[in-house]
């Protein structure tokens, strides 16, 4: 059947991929937390392959597809949103909630409408409130008792403590989910991803632009929001792009921009689409960030536009060759 | 009065409240039909299959009741049995029809047919049959890529790994028909299920002339017309370089199976 | 560079037999002519068994207004009228002839003198074309005089030759440029005048520089005709995509290139269209590239209609030991021969062999929404989306999402990594939704 040839392209290259581009962000949190990333990565991995192995073997009956890169894919992504002395029963948990519920009851690779690393997370994140929101302070290697400290959002949203300095939060040297410190090796992780087209550039970009302009604007309205910890200059719109860079850097917007929203399975199906989608996680998280209880909103905010991503996708159709105008 | 009880009195009243307008909705908007329908369906086997030229069970018990013909109607899954059971409901008589069943046209197995292409698209006999006449010189023969097996409801089609073709399960066929829809080739034939001593048929549906056709299948009808010599009763035709039985004259009497010199003719003998 | 708006991809090129010069092939023991050569209605034989027949005559005159009138294409005794199984193993009718020396229609001018002038009017041209029973020689087939004939009222004003060849392999078109370029040149000056066009464009992928620069100096006597370099991606050659490229406009959905302004032909056509018009021969050979990587002698070669494939693979150094699949035409649209005992017809552009790992399909995986298929597809389509409805048997929603602006390039199926036969389904749907809509209109 024609056509005879095929690009050589696959799940597995695709998946092993964003696997490749994971290191760099990996190895900021192996440096940042020391061995507890490496326990929690390792536990999350693991205990994915085995529930779909499991899942896939013994109840749907069908050939296990653990080789395929995508179980670990959301093994090590569901690690990047935990903190790094987390209990491992919680994790394995996590990872049951994340292959189990939101990917195997759907129907395995290619049918969950939610990100299942993203749910996994959210589920831990509302079961076990305490534990995933007591991230061990940078530089305590030890995975048992760290002494814990809060991440920069939370220091915003609760109004405490010295804010870091925008280039500690560029190399990683934050508290936070073992994942999301590294904002450099992430963005060189991303533009690994766009550059080898793995990802487009829609998603990340319209987030990241959506983020960016939204916040620059409530600093610009609002100067007094960002009073803890930047420093202060005379100028307002030099307030207002630190405040703005901060709320880029910070939390899991960047992994989420590039590794979570980018998620095939549950984003939509054509650019146009996904800027929409884009645009909406930049300011359900933005909104999280600034009125939510939460100090963090890019799960909750990639997981709502997850499930809008069906009406989008019966919507916004792909720009037609020979659209009639009428 | 304390809140649990306040609690369990508002909700109460609030359910009461539309279980009133709901029940009110029901009596304004009920739709008057023959109970007898409601009946039918439970009577039919419930499948929905379309066997019986209508989309779904509720349409052919509408049918039923609706119907100045009674004695064409015909669920061919639940069979005579069902049609007594609705006849009954209807107050009306039913004229006992011959049991069918699907037979597969062709013999084409790997034995008998050399395979001469590979097929690597997509396993649907419709899209193999849109590109090309088949993996075999036969352009007629089974294409093995299961779109009958898919379209059975009943569990009744099976395909055998040796053969590569699809094998109808004697007491699982209903003769729903679904098959002989899905299949591109044609191949399935609703068949009269025969007495004791089975269906005879020519399971070949070749149309090439015989030097042709027994090139690109071993078992093929070659057209050869010793079938419609010794046939006693005229139940076989030949058109196009092929034999037909016509189930309804044959009287089963095997000599055509004897004479046939490429073992076209199959035989289904019931135990 | 030029190129198309939406989608396409860049397959690798594998020109293996670009520069080789065209070669003739030699004639067949017999030649076995099809007489459903081209899109449309069956030709009508004109001759019986035991007919001597000259090359060049008239043995199948056009069945109906789409159709297309077939010569002999050697000279011999025709020994049977019977049917063949073609490229797809269905069977046709088709006129077998046993070669005898090779004698030609004496009004054939055979001689090498290039003649430039042409006084026919534009009636005269298509008349003379439909006379030599050219069609359109990138694959489709279709009629040419049909296509030249534009429905009243219409009004073309550029002619666009199709020598973009953006199949990989190919390489018939590019050898013909460069060998037959003052022809090519004079043939577009005969079919801008047959449909009064004021404008030719040659669009060519940049892949083929040589043959730009040859054209573009050329060119120079020839007013009218502009040579334009496309970029390199596939398909470039598309109808629709091709008039996007060159003159900015879209066809819109359902309606055909003249809606536009423009009629496309292929240069191989058009290289057709001077030997009819000008040498008075009928179509009756063609280039053909037969190439593959295993492939001893690939290459350019001349043949006549007719000739068994397995003769032309024979030329080119017979089949290869690796060889697990012949292709006739390119690899993206090119259709998988069933048996090399099929004879070339006018459509048939390439000759390809592939080994078993560049035919190679992946185990079939779920679709990961991944909008590979979405970003390649060059008609804004989504065909993952068509064949979730297609397994579901949505025929009205197909027509809805647009399933007949499909090209079937396969742009979509090559860019899958979860390896789904995309294309492959959509043309089941097509044929569906096609039927669907048939039957509405009736």
């Amino acid at each position: 059947m024609a056509p005879h040839i095929h690009s050589g392209d696959s799940i597995e290259k695709k998946m092993y991929g964003v696997l490749l581009a994971l290191i760099p962000a990996f190895l900021v949190s192996l440096y940042v937390f020391g061995w507890g990333s490496l326990i929690v990565t390792a536990i999350s991995v693991v205990s994915c392959l085995t529930f779909e192995y499991l899942i896939q073997k013994f109840l749907l009956k069908v050939k296990p597809s653990i080789t395929d890169g995508s179980a670990i894919l959301t093994g090590v992504l569901l690690a990047f949103n935990l903190p790094s002395n987390l209990p491992f029963w919680i994790i394995i948990i996590g990872a049951f909630v994340a292959i189990g519920v939101a990917k195997m009851s759907f129907g395995g690779l290619g049918n969950n409408p939610f990100n299942p690393a993203l749910v996994g997370r959210v589920f831990l994140l509302i079961s076990f409130p305490v534990q995933m929101t007591t991230w061990p302070l940078p530089g305590e290697h030890s995975y048992i008792d760290a002494t814990t400290g809060a991440t920069p959002l939370g220091m915003l949203h609760g109004h405490f403590g010295q804010l870091p300095d925008l280039s500690s939060m560029m190399l990683g040297t934050i508290g936070g989910s073992l994942g999301e410190v590294g904002a450099i090796a992430l963005i060189f992780g991303g533009l690994y991803l766009l550059f080898k087209r793995i990802i487009t550039w829609q998603i990340p970009v319209s987030i990241l632009g959506t983020v960016f302009v939204f916040t620059l604007i409530m600093g610009l309205v609002s100067p007094d929001i960002y009073h803890i910890g930047l420093i202060k200059t005379a100028c307002p719109a030099f307030h207002a792009l630190t405040y703005a860079l901060f709320h880029l850097l910070s939390g899991g917007l960047l992994l989420g921009a590039f590794f979570m929203a980018t998620d095939y399975v549950t984003s939509p199906m054509n650019p146009r689409g996904q800027i929409i989608y884009g645009i909406g996680i930049g300011l359900i998280t933005v909104l999280i960030r600034l009125f939510g209880s939460y100090p963090e909103g890019v799960s909750f905010a990639i997981l709502i536009m997850n499930g809008v991503t069906p009406l989008i996708n019966t919507y916004v159709k792909p720009k037609r060759f020979g659209e009639v105008k009428k | 009065m304390n809140l649990t009880l306040v609690a369990i009195l508002f909700l109460g009243a609030i359910g009461l409240f539309f279980a009133i307008i709901l029940y009110l909705a029901a009596r304004r908007f009920k739709v008057f039909e023959d109970a007898c329908i409601d009946d039918i369906e439970d009577a039919l086997p419930g499948a929905n299959c379309g066997g019986c030229g209508f989309t779904g069970c509720r349409n052919f018990a509408e049918e039923c009741v609706r119907s100045k013909q009674f004695e064409k109607l015909l669920c061919p899954v639940g069979g005579l049995e069902t049609m007594v059971k609705v006849a009954a409901i209807l107050g009306k008589e039913t004229i006992p029809a011959d049991p069918t069943i699907a037979v597969l046209r062709c013999n084409g197995t790997c034995l008998h047919r050399p395979k001469t292409s590979i097929f690597d698209g997509a396993i649907s006999c419709a899209v193999a049959s849109a590109t090309y006449s088949g993996d075999t010189d036969c352009s007629f023969g089974c294409l093995g890529l299961t779109d009958c097996v898919n379209a059975c409801k009943f569990d009744a089609l099976v395909m055998n790994p040796e053969t590569g073709l699809p094998e109808v399960v004697e007491d699982k066929c209903t003769s729903c028909g679904a098959c002989v829809k899905a299949c591109p080739k044609n191949l399935f034939e609703i068949h009269k299920k025969g007495h004791e001593s089975g269906r005879i048929y020519v399971a070949c549906m070749n149309k090439d002339k015989g030097a042709v056709a027994k090139k690109a299948c071993e078992a093929a009808c070659i057209g050869c017309g010793k079938c419609e010599k010794v046939c006693e009763s005229n139940a076989i035709t030949i058109t196009n370089n092929l034999a037909y039985i016509d189930a309804n004259a044959c009287n089963l009497c095997r000599k055509c199976v004897e004479v046939c010199p490429s073992g076209a003719i199959m035989e289904v003998v019931m135990k | 560079m030029r190129t198309f708006s939406i989608g396409g991809i860049h397959p690798p090129g594998y020109k293996l037999s670009a520069g080789k010069p065209i070669q003739r092939a030699a004639l067949p023991k017999q030649s076995v002519v099809l007489l459903n050569q081209q899109i449309g209605a069956l030709a009508v034989p004109v001759v019986a068994k035991g007919d001597e027949v000259k090359t060049g005559q008239l043995i199948a005159k056009s069945g109906g207004f789409v159709s297309a009138n077939i010569h002999a294409p050697v000279s011999g005794k025709i020994s049977k009228i019977d049917l063949i199984p073609d490229t797809g193993g269905y069977k046709h009718k088709a006129i077998f002839i046993d070669v005898v020396d090779d004698v030609w229609v004496d009004t054939i001018d055979r001689s090498d003198v290039l003649i430039k002038d042409c006084n026919l009017d534009a009636t005269a041209i298509v008349a003379k074309i439909a006379e030599a029973g050219i069609v359109g020689m990138g694959g489709a087939a279709f009629p040419t005089q049909v296509k030249l004939t534009p429905p009243h009222g219409k009004k073309v004003d550029v002619l666009i030759v199709n020598a973009v060849e953006c199949e990989p392999y190919l390489t018939s078109d590019h050898q013909l440029m460069m060998e037959k370029g003052e022809e090519i040149l004079i043939g577009t000056t005969i079919l801008m005048k047959a449909i009064q066009a004021k404008r030719g464009v040659i669009g060519i992928e940049n892949n083929k520089p040589d043959a730009i620069a040859h054209l573009k100096k050329l060119s120079a006597q020839y007013p009218g005709i502009e040579i334009i370099p496309l970029k390199v991606q596939y398909p470039q050659g598309g109808e629709k995509q091709l008039i996007e490229a060159i003159i900015g406009r879209q066809v819109p959905s359902g309606a055909f290139p003249i809606e536009v302004g423009a009629i496309v032909q292929n240069v191989a056509t058009v290289f057709a269209v001077y030997e009819a018009v000008q040498k008075n021969k009928p179509l009756f050979e063609r280039i053909i590239t037969v190439t593959g990587k295993s492939v001893s002698r690939p290459g350019n070669y001349l043949t006549r209609i007719g000739t068994p494939l397995s003769d032309l693979m024979h030329e080119a150094g017979g089949l290869p030991e690796d060889a697990a699949k012949v292709i006739g035409g390119g690899p993206m649209m090119g259709k998988a021969l069933v048996n090399l005992s099929v004879p070339v017809t006018k459509g048939c552009s390439g000759l390809l062999v592939l080994t078993e790992k560049e035919t190679l399909r992946n185990e079939i995986k779920n679709c990961i929404r991944c909008t590979k298929c979405v970003r390649a597809c060059p008609m804004g389509l989504e065909p993952y989306l068509f064949m979730t409805l297609i397994e579901h048997e949505e025929w009205g929603k197909l027509e809805k999402e647009r399933i007949m602006d499909c090209i079937e390039c396969g742009c979509c199926t090559y860019s899958c990594p979860s390896a789904r036969p995309l294309l492959d389904y959509l043309k089941i749907g097509k044929s569906k939704v096609g039927e669907v809509i048939r039957t509405r209109k009736q």
